[in-house]
């Protein structure tokens, strides 16, 4: 009670306690954040107006994928025993393990039902709140709208502050809706709001990693850049401490996703392991207004240094090589450490057959090889998969360029529109193939020095080979949409979550064959594997050839739009 | 072919100008944006696109460099057809936008290296003298120049080109007088080696600085079109004279307009025709002192925005609202 008064002070703007409209009558004694976040309130309106779509779309999204999972299982597995048998076989699965990690309690329906999206969920917010706190926070900055808002009565520290409040009020809505539509789904509600809960801690703690990374790198695409890579950090780790002998490993603990795990919200619930993602939160949220009092508006921790005086660029193709690079690289580090440490762990997965039922069930298959060769046709699913995101944000370079106006420069030069867009596409396409070919190269070198055999590392490399025509169709989708419709760029990701989930959760959610079979990913052959069919390949990079070609005529035909 | 222009029908696009339109006309969407257009630009010459903003100036520009398509009329570039001759017709021009946004990583000197190696190559001595003169750090990046540097980069880059044609959308929008004054040396340069220039702009003074000829752009119209002369010659002169003693009928001469007098002091604007006879009959009533002041292209074009200036609804004077918009003038 007594601190309200206190309290009121230092947020509420110094007008309201003096009448007159002068700034200058602001008093020098309000302490350092009364000014800074002046106007804090009004930039909090403009961003929930501004997603007023995007934030409930969000949530109810995510919150609606989870609830339509756990409606699927409590239908498809009614009877304890077929709930034990089938967390058995998770349990027994390495590959299972490192993507999703384990049940802790095969009698639990809830445990059975979110094993698949605790992890992978978790991520997936991870994505969304990163990107949230960036796009209110450096995206802004980078687009000079923060200069507008900065000149009116908003203190510095304000957009920040607000771009805080809209992580916090996204995530308590994601955390209610999602506890929510479990309970409705016909899980305990105690365990369902944990489970919110944890998920909503988990994008709180990512808003804040965004937040900072938003102090630090100097365009949007960098700093949500930098969120991913701790994401993947993040996520990595867990897969090694679920792997762990004695799981959770100590590398669980290190980890945001491992802790969203650990809350075990239906096997005996943590709640006390909330408190970690907030701790880090309320670590990581000063952090990133420190850093935003000592910089300049528009500039990052590292100054900018001038550049070459003359340039060597001398065409489309050497500037769609030079804007997709840093993209490029930052992939490639990143593919090769996770690489390693995925390609490592595939040999301890025979440590896993401690039931009998799953020893018969290998031995069927082809014994233990063929239950590793199954782990890591599973990786290379995954990295596949994952680098045909990574081609489809490359190909976000063609509207990009054409809509700030820089594609009109370079197309009234001598340089043809097709030859530019193709330029584009075809820097993409290299992109994703090289990365997926290092990615098995990475995986086959962490396998090989695990087992001591070097033969793996071109095996693995050839496996991989066999993902890149499903990843390049999907370059294919992004380019073909944007040439026929420029401001369709969230439509090829939005295929692309759906073939995901589609892949992940079709045959839990009874999606027909006929609509599983429109992903590209799952005409990609299981190698290395028993018997994998390779006739789908020619018919996939004839297709994301033709889906190239398509966009490419359509943009030779249609206006350059500007806006 | 076209029902184009009321004027005349489109017949053969003369093939000696370096820009020719001809009933051009574009939609965007519903809204028709360009609306039977006609422009001519000889070679040789500094041609100036006036209007105000929305008035299609960019529009236009951007359908003559084949970026845009037109929905109809005829149109050639160079003797090219701006849609399928892009690539041959772009080593012939330089285009600066009016809105210049640089790649954020690249400097300024390498997209201006770039811009000219894709336009087929670029004179490197020019290139460094106009760097210099604009007084440009090519060592910065993209994303730190201000909006005159980020102009100063495209223009630097255009200007470098050896080029027949230049098109410049509102080029000195972002430009302090003192760069301002090096880019009109610039085009006097270009005009001096027989170079075309077309640049858009809705700063009147700019185009009477620069330009040897101006087509006014309205509403996706060309409503006037020719050298400063004949356009001037469609204005009225102000002349204000001290007389011994004013000459009677003087307002009923032709051509005499907005006639003022306050004892022996006479203020009249008027047009060409009127210009002799008022001389005469001034010079009868016993002339001591005279102010002539030359007819301004802000006049020229107040009376073709005068509708949109000042709403007929809103005026309230002793002259007939017709009056007025006819023979707009600025206000006092």
């Amino acid at each position: 009670m007594t601190s309200t008064p206190t309290r009121g002070a230092a947020l509420a703007p110094p007008a309201s306690e003096v009448p007159s409209p002068r700034p200058a009558a602001a008093p020098p004694g309000g302490g350092p954040l009364a000014g800074a976040l002046t106007g804090a309130g009004q930039v909090l309106r403009l961003a929930l107006r501004r997603d007023r779509i995007l934030i409930p779309a969000w949530t109810l999204g995510i919150a609606g994928m989870a609830t339509m999972s756990a409606q699927a299982t409590v239908g498809l597995y009614p009877d304890l025993p077929q709930r034990v048998q089938a967390a058995e076989v998770v349990n027994g699965s390495a590959a299972m393990i490192a993507l999703y990690g384990r049940i802790y309690d095969p009698t639990s329906l809830g445990e059975l039902s979110m094993f698949k999206l605790t992890a992978f969920g978790a991520a997936i917010i991870g994505v969304v709140f990163a990107y949230l706190a960036v796009r209110h926070t450096r995206a802004e900055e980078e687009a000079g709208r923060l200069e507008l808002v900065g000149a009116t009565v908003v203190g510095r520290a304000a957009p920040l502050a607000a771009a805080m409040a809209v992580v916090a009020i996204t995530a308590g809505a994601l955390a209610l809706l999602t506890g929510l539509g479990l309970w409705v789904a016909g899980l305990p509600l105690a365990g369902s709001l944990a489970f919110g809960a944890a998920w909503g801690t988990t994008g709180l703690l990512f808003g804040a990693v965004g937040a900072v990374a938003a102090q630090l790198a100097t365009t949007a695409r960098a700093a949500t850049g930098l969120a991913l890579v701790a994401l993947a950090v993040a996520y990595v780790a867990r897969a090694a401490g679920d792997l762990a002998e004695q799981a959770p490993g100590w590398a669980s603990w290190l980890s945001p996703i491992g802790w969203t795990q650990q809350v075990r919200a239906f096997s005996g619930t943590r709640w006390e392991i909330l408190v970690l993602p907030l701790l880090a939160t309320a670590v990581l949220v000063p952090v990133a207004f420190v850093l935003r009092s000592r910089r300049d508006l528009g500039a990052g921790l590292l100054p900018d240094r001038p550049g070459p005086a003359q340039g060597r660029l001398g065409g489309a193709w050497g500037l769609a090589a030079r804007l997709q690079r840093p993209a490029l690289l930052g992939w490639a580090a990143g593919v090769l450490v996770m690489g390693v440490v995925l390609g490592s762990v595939a040999d301890s997965v025979e440590g896993f057959l401690d039931s009998a039922a799953m020893r018969d069930i290998i031995a069927a298959l082809g014994g233990e090889g063929a239950l590793v060769d199954m782990f890591l046709a599973a990786e290379l699913g995954f990295v596949g998969a994952a680098l045909a995101g990574a081609g489809i944000a490359a190909v976000r370079w063609l509207p990009l360029e054409e809509a700030s106006g820089r594609a009109e420069v370079l197309l009234a030069t001598a340089t043809d529109r097709r030859s530019w867009a193709l330029g584009h596409a075809v820097v993409a396409m290299l992109g994703v193939a090289v990365l997926v070919l290092l990615a098995g190269l990475a995986i086959g070198i962490g396998y090989a020095l695990a087992v001591g055999d070097p033969g793996a590392v071109l095996r693995l490399a050839g496996a991989a080979a066999t993902r890149i025509p499903a990843a390049l169709v999907m370059v294919g989708i992004a380019v073909a949409i944007w040439g026929i419709w420029p401001r369709g760029g969230w439509l090829a990701w939005a295929l692309f979550v759906a073939f995901l989930a589609l892949g992940e959760f079709g045959t839990l959610w009874g999606v027909p064959n006929p609509v599983m079979n429109l992903s590209p990913f799952r005409h990609s052959p299981m190698v290395p594997g028993p018997d994998p069919s390779f006739g789908a390949l020619p018919v996939l990079l004839a297709v994301a050839v033709g889906l190239v070609a398509l966009g490419v005529w359509r943009f030779g035909r249609r206006d350059v739009s500007t806006d | 072919m076209t029902m184009s222009a009321p004027a005349a029908t489109p017949g053969p696009l003369a093939t000696d100008a370096a820009i020719e339109v001809r009933g051009l006309v574009k939609h965007f969407g519903s809204l028709r944006v360009l609306d039977h257009l006609d422009l001519t630009v000889a070679p040789g010459e500094v041609h100036g696109l006036l209007g105000p903003n929305g008035a299609g100036k960019t529009t236009t520009l951007r359908i003559l460099l084949g970026l845009l398509r037109a929905d109809g009329g005829q149109l050639r570039v160079l003797g090219g057809d701006p849609w399928h001759d892009a690539v041959a017709l772009h080593r012939r021009l330089a285009y600066v936008p009016g809105d210049v946004t640089l790649w954020p990583n690249l400097t300024g000197g390498e997209v201006i290296d770039m811009l000219g190696r894709m336009r087929g190559g670029l004179d490197r001595a020019r290139r460094d003298e106009l760097v210099e003169r604009f007084d440009l750090d090519p060592t910065k990046r993209g994303r730190t120049y201000s909006k005159g540097n980020r102009q100063k980069v495209a223009l630097i880059a255009a200007l470098a080109s050896d080029v027949d044609l230049l098109l410049l959308d509102e080029p000195t929008a972002g430009l302090d007088p003192l760069m301002d004054a090096t880019f009109r040396e610039h085009i006097g340069e270009l005009r001096a080696a027989g170079r075309t220039v077309l640049l858009s702009s809705h700063v009147l003074s700019e185009v009477e600085a620069l330009c040897d000829r101006v087509s006014i752009i309205r509403q996706g119209v060309v409503v006037e079109s020719g050298s400063l002369a004949q356009l001037r010659h469609l204005t009225r002169t102000s002349v204000v004279a001290q007389v011994r003693t004013v000459p009677a009928g003087l307002e009923h001469l032709p051509g005499v307009h907005d006639i003022t007098i306050d004892g022996t002091r006479v203020s009249a604007e008027v047009e060409p025709v009127g210009l002799a006879p008022v001389m005469f009959a001034l010079a009868g009533g016993g002339l001591e002192a005279l102010t002539t002041q030359p007819p301004t292209l802000e006049e020229l074009f107040l009376r073709h925005y005068r509708d949109e200036l000042a709403p007929p609804s809103v005026q309230a004077g002793a002259e007939p609202a017709h009056h007025r918009r006819r023979w707009g003038r600025r206000s006092a």
